[in-house]
C-alpha cells in the first residue's frame, strides 16, 4: 500500500467489484435507484471538495444542469453516444465552472453560497422561459449507444448501470487522490486560515479555482448520467433552487470524511426518498427535513462518523466509571 | 416608452416591491440580529397565508361581515408569530448560534422541509381562496389598468412597517438594547442584557412578519402547495441586494428588484424570470456586502 492506493481506493474498487456482480441481480426498479444514487454522488463528491475548504454551494444544480441539459441538446444535434455526450457535458459544465471560477473564487461563507445559488436561478430562469431551450417541459432524452453499439433491449440499462458506476468510480478515485495532493491538502489550510496560506507563498484564490472547476466537471458527470437515466430533463427537477438544497443534503449526510461515503449517503438519500414517497407521499418531506435534522443535531460529521462517534461515547463513559471509581476510593 | 406605460409600471412595481418588503424584512430582521439565514421564512409565509384564507373562509361562511377578514389577517399573523417563533427559536435555532453559519442554513432547510409538509398535513392540496377582503375595497383604473384597491393598500402597509420598525429599532430601548446585541453579543451579555430573551422577541417579531407578508397577501393569490418555496429564494434576493441585515436595505432592495419586474414583464416578458437574480448577482459581484450593509473589517 503505497501513497495512492490505500485503504479508499481499495474499498472504492471493492465497491465497483461489488456494483458490477450485483448488476446481474438487481431488479429494475433498484438499478435505477442505483443510478440515480451514482449520479446525486458525482455531485456530492464535488460539494465535498467545496466543503473541505469551508465553502458551500446553494446553486450546484446550476453545473448539474448544464451537463444534463447538454446531453438533450447534443442529442438534437444528432451525437448519441453516451463516452461522447459525457465528455460534452463535462466540457461544458467544466468551461462554465471556470468562467464563472474568476468571480467565485474571491467569494466565501455565505456570499458564496448565495452567489452560487443567483447563478443557478438565472439558468432556471432562462430554462423555463425560452420556448427553444424547451420550457418548462424540458426535452426527452433517447435511449444512447455505447461506442457505436446499440445493445439489445433487456441489456440497456443494465450496461448504463456499467458505464455509470465506471464514471463514478473513476470521479471518486480521481477526487480522492486530488484531496490527497498538496494542493487538495493545501486547501484545508485555506480553510483554517487563508492568509497564512498566502503568506506561505500559496495563492488560496487560485486553489479554490481548482476546487471549484472540479465540482463543476463532477457536476457535469452527474447530470450526464442522471439525464440519461431518467430520460427526460427539465428545469423543475434539474435546475431548480431545491435541487441543490438536496445535493448538499446527501453531502450532510454522508458526512465530509471520505469520498466512498458520499455514494452510501446518496444511496440512502435516494431511498429515503424512494420509501418514504412510496408509503407516505404527503410526508416525505417531512421525513427527509426531519432525518437531516436529526444527523445535523446528533451526527454533526455524517453517517461516516458513527463509528468514532460511538468509539468517542465508549471511551467517555469509561473515563467517567474509573474517576467515579477513583472518587469512591478516596471516600473510603 | 409613452408615460401611461411608465405609471404602470411604476404603480405595478410598487405593490410588487410591497409584497417583497414585507415577505424578506421578517428575513433581514433575523440575519441582522441572530446572524441565521432563516430559510423556515418561507414556511412562516406560507402558514401565514394558509392560516388566513382558511380563517376567511371559515368568516364568510359564518354569513359574518367582510371587513373582518382584515382583523384576521392581523390575528393570523401574531398566533403564528408566537407559536411558530417560539417552536422553531426554542426547539432548533438556539442549538445553531455557535455552529458554522451555513450548518444552519441547512438546519432552516431542513425545518422548512418539515414545515412544507405539517402544511399539507394540515390544510391537504386543495387551493383556498380568501378574495372577500379584496373585493370588499373594489378597484380602481389607473391609466387605462385595472387596479385592486387591496394590492395599494400594501403599498401603505408597508410603509407602515417599515416606519414602525425604524422607529423601535432607533427610538425605544429594547431598539437600544438590540443594537447593542448585534454589535457585541458577549460584552452586552456582560453588561446584564437577557440575550436568550432578546433573541426569543426579535424572532418572534421576525415570523410574525413573515406570516404577515404572507397573510396580507392571501386575499390576492391562490393559496396552494408550493408558495413557500418560490417566496424565499425571492426574499433572499431581496435580502442580498439591499444588503443583509439592514432594513432601509430591504426596502431599497424591493423597490429595485420591484420595479425592475414590473419592466420586465410590460416591456420584455421573457426576461421575467431571471431579472431578479440578474440584478441579485450583479448587485453581488459589485458590491457583495449589499447596497446598504456596512462594510466590516476581516478578522485576521
Amino acid at each position: 500500500m503505497n501513497r495512492l492506493f490505500d485503504k479508499t481506493f481499495w474499498g472504492l474498487t471493492i465497491g465497483l467489484v461489488g456494483l458490477l456482480a450485483l448488476n446481474f441481480f438487481l431488479e429494475e426498479w433498484m438499478r435505477s435507484i442505483g443510478l440515480q444514487s451514482l449520479s446525486r454522488g458525482c455531485v456530492a463528491i464535488g460539494l465535498l471538495i467545496l466543503w473541505r475548504t469551508g465553502l458551500v454551494s446553494f446553486g450546484h444544480a446550476l453545473f448539474f444542469g448544464f451537463g444534463a441539459y447538454t446531453v438533450a441538446m447534443m442529442q438534437i444535434l444528432g451525437v448519441n453516444d453516451l463516452f461522447v455526450l459525457l465528455i460534452c457535458g463535462m466540457a461544458t459544465a467544466g468551461f462554465l465552472a471556470f468562467f464563472l471560477g474568476f468571480l467565485l473564487r474571491k467569494y466565501r461563507a455565505i456570499f458564496f453560497a448565495l452567489l452560487n445559488m443567483a447563478f443557478s436561478m438565472i439558468l432556471y430562469g432562462v430554462l423555463a422561459k425560452a420556448e427553444w431551450l424547451g420550457s418548462t417541459d424540458g426535452f426527452g432524452v433517447k435511449q444512447v449507444s455505447f461506442i457505436g453499439m446499440t445493445p439489445a433491449d433487456d441489456m440497456y440499462r443494465p450496461l448504463l448501470f456499467v458505464c455509470a458506476a465506471f464514471f463514478a468510480y473513476i470521479s471518486a478515485v480521481g477526487a480522492h487522490w486530488y484531496l490527497k495532493s498538496t494542493l487538495g491538502m493545501m486547501t484545508m489550510a485555506v480553510r483554517e486560515n487563508e492568509i497564512r496560506v498566502e503568506y506561505l507563498g500559496y495563492s488560496a484564490e487560485k486553489a479554490i479555482h481548482v476546487k471549484y472547476v472540479l465540482s463543476g466537471l463532477l457536476a457535469g458527470v452527474g447530470g450526464v448520467i442522471m439525464a440519461v437515466t431518467v430520460g427526460h430533463v427539465d428545469p423543475d427537477s434539474m435546475v431548480y433552487w431545491p435541487v441543490s438544497g438536496d445535493f448538499v443534503f446527501i453531502t450532510i449526510l454522508a458526512g465530509t470524511g471520505n469520498v466512498g461515503a458520499t455514494f452510501i449517503g446518496a444511496l440512502v438519500y435516494e431511498l429515503l426518498r424512494t420509501y418514504a414517497f412510496e408509503f407516505a407521499p404527503h410526508l416525505w418531506q417531512l421525513i427527509l427535513g426531519g432525518s437531516l435534522l436529526l444527523i445535523i443535531m446528533f451526527l454533526p460529521d455524517g453517517l461516516w462518523s458513527i463509528r468514532s462517534e460511538l468509539r468517542n461515547r465508549r471511551e467517555l463513559r469509561q473515563a467517567k466509571r474509573d474517576s467515579d471509581n477513583r472518587a469512591a476510593e478516596v471516600r473510603r | 416608452m409613452d408615460f401611461e406605460l411608465l405609471l404602470v409600471i411604476l404603480v405595478d412595481g410598487l405593490v410588487y416591491s410591497s409584497y417583497l418588503f414585507l415577505v424578506a424584512v421578517g428575513l433581514t430582521v433575523i440575519f441582522g440580529v441572530q446572524k441565521v439565514l432563516n430559510v423556515t421564512h418561507g414556511a412562516f409565509y406560507a402558514f401565514g397565508a394558509y392560516l388566513t384564507a382558511y380563517l376567511i373562509g371559515l368568516w364568510a361562511k359564518g354569513g359574518l361581515p367582510d371587513a373582518g377578514g382584515f382583523f384576521l389577517i392581523f390575528i393570523s399573523a401574531a398566533i403564528l408569530g408566537v407559536v411558530l417563533g417560539v417552536i422553531i427559536e426554542r426547539g432548533l435555532l438556539r442549538f445553531l448560534y455557535d455552529r458554522d453559519e451555513h450548518i444552519a442554513v441547512l438546519a432552516t432547510f431542513a425545518a422548512f422541509l418539515v414545515l412544507e409538509d405539517v402544511i399539507l398535513l394540515i390544510w391537504g392540496t386543495d387551493p383556498y381562496l380568501a378574495f372577500q377582503p379584496m373585493s370588499l375595497l373594489g378597484s380602481s383604473e389607473i391609466a387605462g389598468l385595472v387596479f385592486d384597491n387591496y394590492s395599494l393598500t400594501m403599498i401603505v402597509l408597508t410603509f407602515v412597517v417599515a416606519f414602525v420598525l425604524w422607529y423601535g429599532l432607533n427610538r425605544t430601548q429594547f431598539g437600544k438594547i438590540l443594537l447593542a446585541v448585534i454589535f457585541d453579543r458577549e460584552v452586552s451579555m456582560a453588561m446584564g442584557i437577557n440575550v436568550t430573551k432578546v433573541f426569543l422577541i426579535t424572532f418572534i417579531i421576525g415570523t410574525f412578519l413573515g406570516a404577515l407578508g404572507g397573510a396580507y397577501h392571501a386575499p390576492i393569490i391562490s393559496v396552494q402547495p408550493g408558495i413557500g418555496v418560490e417566496v424565499i429564494v425571492l426574499a433572499f434576493a431581496v435580502v442580498v441586494i439591499g444588503g443583509m441585515g439592514s432594513i432601509p436595505g430591504a426596502l431599497i432592495g424591493a423597490i429595485v428588484v420591484g420595479i425592475s419586474r414590473a419592466a420586465a414583464v410590460h416591456l420584455f416578458p421573457e426576461v421575467e424570470l431571471f431579472v431578479i437574480y440578474g440584478i441579485m448577482a450583479l448587485v453581488l459581484i459589485f458590491r457583495p456586502e449589499g447596497l446598504f450593509a456596512p462594510i466590516k473589517a476581516r478578522k485576521i
